[in-house]
């Protein structure tokens, strides 16, 4: 007995101790990966002049809202982008996940016999590919999309990697479903789309919002493809503006441009950038509660198949 | 079973198993089509590392010019730093964020506060939901000489301000740190899932022969994940010929004055093609790393194979 209680407490102390360290370390990690944030928001909410005597802090100073004003100034330009975004999301993901659900549902047929043939098809092209010069080749010259929105919406809407987690979660469903509802003489596009779509609701939210992030958040094909300022999306909306402000700097630094011109127009510029970067982060960062849980599963899901 | 059948039948059992998979083909054509014309059809155009490009000519009609656009590419030293470049920082990556990451899940493990690992948790997350594009405001406003949070800081101490974005010498650091930054949310999950998945009778039988937690950490929870982690490593080593095109350009841009120590293989094909235009050196830059990325899939997964035929990719 005395014994037990001996253990116990020995027990008790490496506990403690692992305790102290789990709960220090992760909430150290945690407010690391919160500090950029809270940066940018209490910088967007400083006046200019605060910033730049004193530069970016963790607390608001100087309490402003000139610089979300100037965003709104003109709000259709950022109107503009959000509804080029929102467009494209909605629209790619709905493209996205039909094709993927449709493809994966025809690989993990048993009794197609080419679906090994198909699988490689598609797994090969994860192991070589063209490179970036003939991808911007066939998108500019080949297919004409220069400053078109397929530019932005098709490099975007099939993926490999999200065909193997869609195809892992139908590999999960009893073969037997399948059966019956053939039996029951079900053609195939019904049995997708009304047996096992409705059973998969879980995989479709899961890729959806992979492939939704993707489109959220690409830059990379809009600084390729798209040249009209009117077309480009938000994040590189984004890019660009926080680029243009750095690039008047530069003009100033060099004494192309006087200080006193620019000032006349008086950009505020740090702020301007911070307010421009919540104005174009703030859907995701309230979205991401909600969603953040169907990401788990997606990652779990690839994890377990490696 | 079935292919002394399909060879007696020949071309026309080809044509039976056409019709009888006929809706299966139906639904799979949108996905074929579309992997023929954005994946194979460009592969086709690597021909243009061998070739002097111009519009007019396009892929095809353009004139030959042998090794021309690898021999630049390699003599001016570039091929040789950028692929260094892209190496270690992959390596670095891949260490520092395995180790972390494992660290996380472990410590998320042992926290009992239901809210406190919930709310860690989910700001670990945070990064992994937006763009290199904000990664790179964010690394400005902590790194840049005349607003920056830490030469701010350095300053009010009464130290000397630190030029981030002129010096290279820091860029190892601030790269590590925000590749780290945007993915240790993301990674932990996965080792999550493999610490769930251990078998609790192994703790049991751990706490009754007295061990302590720290044993249990590195006797049972480290060893059993070591599956999960020797395939997720090799995976990542598959991949360490590719640059992380997005995180170097938002963070580094086209500031020459760091090239030294942040070009990597997937900037310099960017730049060879957008700045400079020179399509043929840039597609040989890409055929360079293609078949480079290719050798490695193909060894790492003789190796995961030697390790576990279950996780093998093809």
């Amino acid at each position: 007995m005395a014994q037990r209680t001996a253990t116990k407490i020995k027990k008790g102390k490496d506990v403690i101790a692992l305790n102290i360290i789990a709960y220090t370390f992760t909430g150290l990690i945690a407010l690391i990966c919160l500090v950029p944030f809270i940066m940018i928001v209490t910088g967007s909410l400083s006046s200019e002049a605060a910033i730049i005597k004193n530069g970016f802090s963790l607390f608001i100073q100087d309490f402003s809202l000139e610089a979300y004003k100037t965003v709104f100034e003109q709000p259709m330009v950022v109107v503009r982008a959000y509804i080029t975004t929102i467009c494209l999301t909605i629209v790619g993901t709905a493209l996205g996940l039909l094709l993927q659900t449709m493809t994966a549902y025809v690989l993990v047929r048993r009794d197609f016999e080419w679906r090994n043939f198909f699988s490689f098809f598609f797994y090969f092209t994860t192991l070589f590919s063209g490179g970036l010069v003939p991808y911007y080749i066939l998108i500019n010259n080949t297919l004409h999309l220069r400053d078109n929105y397929l530019a932005l919406l098709l490099p975007l809407v099939f993926s490999v990697y999200n065909l193997l987690i869609m195809k892992s979660y139908i590999m999960g469903l009893p073969d037997s479903l399948i059966d019956a509802a053939k039996i029951d003489g079900c053609g195939e596009f019904r049995i997708l789309f009304q047996i096992v779509m409705p059973l998969i609701k879980p995989a479709l939210a899961t890729v959806g919002l992979f492939i939704a992030l993707a489109y959220w958040n690409d830059w990379y094909n809009a600084m390729l493809y798209i040249k009209t300022e009117a077309k480009y999306p938000l994040q590189y909306f984004l890019y660009q503006r926080v680029n243009d402000i750095e690039g008047y700097k530069k003009l100033i630094a060099n004494g192309t441009v006087s200080s006193q011109v620019v000032s006349s127009v008086s950009l505020p510029t740090q702020t301007l950038k911070m307010a421009l970067t919540i104005v174009v982060t703030g859907p995701i960062v309230l979205a991401y509660p909600l969603v953040q849980r169907y990401f788990v599963q997606g990652i779990t899901i690839g994890a377990v198949k490696g | 079973m079935s292919s002394p059948a399909k060879k007696k039948n020949g071309v026309k059992g080809f044509f039976k198993k056409l019709y009888k998979y006929r809706v299966f083909l139906l639904m799979l054509a949108p996905a074929v089509i579309y992997t023929l014309v954005f994946a194979y059809y460009p592969m086709t155009g690597i021909v243009l590392a061998f070739k002097k490009y111009n519009y007019n000519g396009g892929i095809w009609g353009s004139p030959w010019n042998g090794l021309d656009n690898f021999k630049f590419f390699f003599k001016s030293g570039q091929a040789a730093l950028v692929t260094k470049n892209t190496v270690i920082y992959n390596l670095i990556f891949i260490v520092v964020n395995t180790v972390m990451q494992i660290a996380v899940a472990v410590f998320l493990t042992e926290i009992r506060g239901k809210h406190y690992r919930k709310v860690t948790q989910s700001l670990m997350f945070l990064p992994y939901f937006i763009s290199w594009v904000i990664v790179g405001v964010m690394a400005f406003n902590i790194f840049s000489s005349d607003y920056g949070f830490i030469n701010r800081l350095i300053v009010s101490l009464g130290g000397e301000k630190i030029p981030f974005y002129t010096q290279p010498t820091w860029w190892p650091f601030i790269l590590v740190f925000f590749n780290l930054w945007k993915n240790i949310g993301y990674g932990s999950v996965m080792y999550l899932a493999a610490i769930m998945g251990i078998d609790t009778s192994i703790y049991e039988a751990a706490a009754i022969d007295g061990a302590n937690v720290f044993q249990r950490i590195f006797k049972v929870t480290i060893p059993s994940i070591m599956p999960t982690t020797i395939i997720l490593l090799l995976l990542s080593v598959g991949g360490i010929f590719k640059g992380n095109f997005d995180m170097f350009y938002n963070l580094v841009g086209n500031n020459g004055l760091l090239y030294q120590k942040t070009d990597v293989i997937d900037t310099l094909a960017f730049r060879a093609l957008i700045s400079s235009n020179d399509f043929g050196m840039s597609a040989a830059i890409g055929l360079f790393q293609s078949v480079l990325c290719f050798i490695t899939v193909i060894f790492v997964n003789w190796l995961v194979g030697k390790y576990d035929r279950d996780y093998t990719l093809f």
